[in-house]
């Protein structure tokens, strides 16, 4: 435990140094005030108070921008040290690789919180001064916090997966965005032609509902659609998400995070320094 | 007592290149072993495998009673890399801090371990603006942690200027005085001449020779070289007392196998007034190293 709070200790200084914290901090702040600029003018008439309204924006926001921060940081966690020349001494030490990666884990999560933290926050502040009932959904904001970091978690460690497979940081780095593209965005298109395409045939009832979930991006998105009230201010998978019970998409961002982190060992552990 | 290294037959290729050849040797307690090659002679394949970095094709090694890379071979271990590395972002201080940690060490004892590589004076700067000297001395610095029975040096006095290399064999001494076993590696043979126990020669991965170095010499059994400096105009009348000796630099010069020393000497110190000066040049130990490092057909 020493051994993975020392590396967490040493990962955090150097996000810190890097201006990692700053900048993934800088992301979400500015996002987040952006949205709530531009939230403001259709919250009365859906009659949500302006916090769950939000919150659904945030969520649509997080879910491109907390996988993003996260491979971000991510990327260079295998690739660079091999680059550096570091992996080789730090690998003859008495810790495991294991236990490198959940160090590592530990500190981008901390920062990838404080960003999330302090997004989140500017624009939660900035809802209910503008509506005194908006603190009925600080329910639903907590739940954004914690399930962003699980996604996070996710992608973070997918990012130390992709960074052992590729062992360079700039092959790591291109792996890494397209990573992104496909499971933000082009899955999302996919999915969407699919089903129109398919017009309300067995692809929509039996593989749609399955192929949400194993994304963990459209699971993070379904749960905190479902369980909040402001369902439908959001647009696009909300139809969906109405047919899919909370208890599904919860497991999946819970599993998610589990599974990308030993895929992450499994290929460490095939890294020869 | 368990020996802090050992060797059978231990063979490595890569890619139908045989990078060592059934190397055997064993390292006892406090023993400081030099291993000397050229680039590529299999030297820091060796000691890759030796810290369990990178699997061995076949062979049997044990690292301090146990399978390299194996957690209480590790514990027991240090290394220094050639050409070592560490992040920049962080302090020599912050570095050294974190390597004490992972080997359960306290890290207040981080500037101690500076203080005895003489970098106090910048552990609170980041190790991005260090000279690779420096950064050698944090190196040091991380080897030194907890008392390893086993250290394993990469070339440990590259990048260092002659005072600190004297300070880092006076370190070492201490370390091995202590019971540590130290097997570092050098492309140099001068370098580690008085400083270590014993000498391995690594040639295209096969081990060419061991021994002391009084040993190497006399096995190697290189000639010596006399020069001898006639009195002016004398020359002449030298050369005919001694016609296997063949003018150069100004002199004469006689190659004779080292039992033929004493008698070649008596012969020379005969023709007495007629000589000015005499140099006894015994073999270099580049000499010696060549001797052996080629020996395989070079």
């Amino acid at each position: 435990m020493n051994r993975i709070l020392a590396t967490a200790a040493a990962e955090f200084r150097i996000g810190f140094r890097n201006r990692w914290v700053a900048i993934a901090m800088a992301m979400m702040v500015l996002f987040s005030m952006v949205l709530s600029a531009a939230g403001s003018a259709p919250s009365g008439a859906l009659g949500a108070d302006r916090l769950s309204v939000t919150v659904a924006s945030l969520t649509s926001l997080s879910v491109y921008l907390v996988p993003l921060v996260a491979l971000l940081m991510s990327f260079d966690a295998v690739a660079g040290e091999v680059e550096r020349g570091t992996l080789p001494l730090l690998l003859t030490y008495p810790v495991s690789r294991g236990e490198v990666l959940v160090g590592k884990l530990l500190a981008h999560l901390a920062i990838l919180a404080l960003a999330i933290i302090a997004g989140y926050g500017v624009a939660a502040v900035a809802a209910i001064a503008v509506d005194p009932n908006a603190t009925a959904g600080l329910p639903a904001l907590w739940r954004l916090v914690w399930s962003s970091l699980l996604l996070g978690a996710t992608f973070l460690g997918t990012g130390y997966a992709i960074s052992a497979l590729s062992r360079r940081p700039s092959g790591a780095a291109g792996l890494a965005i397209a990573l992104w593209l496909v499971l933000i965005v082009l899955f999302d298109l996919g999915l969407l032609a699919a089903v129109v395409a398919d017009n309300g045939g067995r692809f929509t009832t039996d593989v749609f509902p399955y192929a949400l979930l194993a994304n963990p991006a459209d699971a993070f998105r379904l749960y905190n659609l479902v369980a909040s009230d402001a369902t439908a201010a959001a647009a696009g998978v909300s139809g969906a998400a109405n047919t899919i019970p909370a208890w599904q998409s919860l497991l999946s961002i819970a599993l998610w995070p589990l599974a990308a982190l030993a895929l992450a060992i499994v290929a460490f552990k095939k890294v020869t320094p | 007592m368990t020996p802090s290294l050992t060797l059978k037959q231990l063979t490595k290729t890569f890619a139908g290149f045989t990078a060592l050849n059934a190397v055997s040797l064993t390292i006892a307690p406090g023993e400081r072993v030099a291993l000397l090659g050229h680039n590529g002679a299999g030297k820091s394949t060796m000691m890759k495998i030796i810290l369990g970095l990178i699997p061995y094709d076949s062979g049997e090694i044990h690292v301090t009673g146990a399978a390299p890379g194996s957690t209480t071979a590790r514990a027991n271990t240090a290394y220094l890399p050639e050409n070592v590395a560490f992040h920049p972002a962080l302090t020599g201080l912050e570095q050294i801090r974190y390597y004490l940690a992972l080997r359960g060490e306290n890290p207040a004892k981080a500037m101690d371990l500076l203080d005895r590589v003489g970098l106090t004076h910048a552990a609170k700067r980041r190790i991005g603006t260090y000279s690779k000297g420096m950064r050698q001395r944090v190196g040091l610095a991380q080897s030194l942690i907890g008392h390893p029975k086993l250290l394993v040096l990469d070339e440990p006095t590259s990048g260092l200027d002659p005072v600190s290399r004297r300070d880092f064999y006076t370190l070492l001494d201490g370390l091995a005085a202590d019971g540590a076993s130290i097997l570092l590696s050098s492309h140099a043979l001068t370098e580690v001449e008085a400083r270590t126990d014993r000498i391995l020669i690594l040639s295209k991965g096969n081990l060419v020779a061991e021994g002391s170095l009084p040993d190497l010499r006399r096995r190697a059994a290189l000639p010596v070289a006399l020069h001898i400096t006639p009195q002016a105009d004398k020359a002449d009348v030298v050369l005919a007392a001694l016609p296997e000796a063949t003018p150069k630099d100004g002199g004469l010069h006689i190659l004779c196998p080292q039992e033929a020393k004493l008698p070649m000497l008596t012969r020379i110190t005969a023709l007495g007034a007629l000589i000015a000066d005499l140099d006894v040049l015994p073999p270099s130990l580049e000499d010696i190293y060549s001797h052996f490092s080629k020996r395989d057909g070079q």
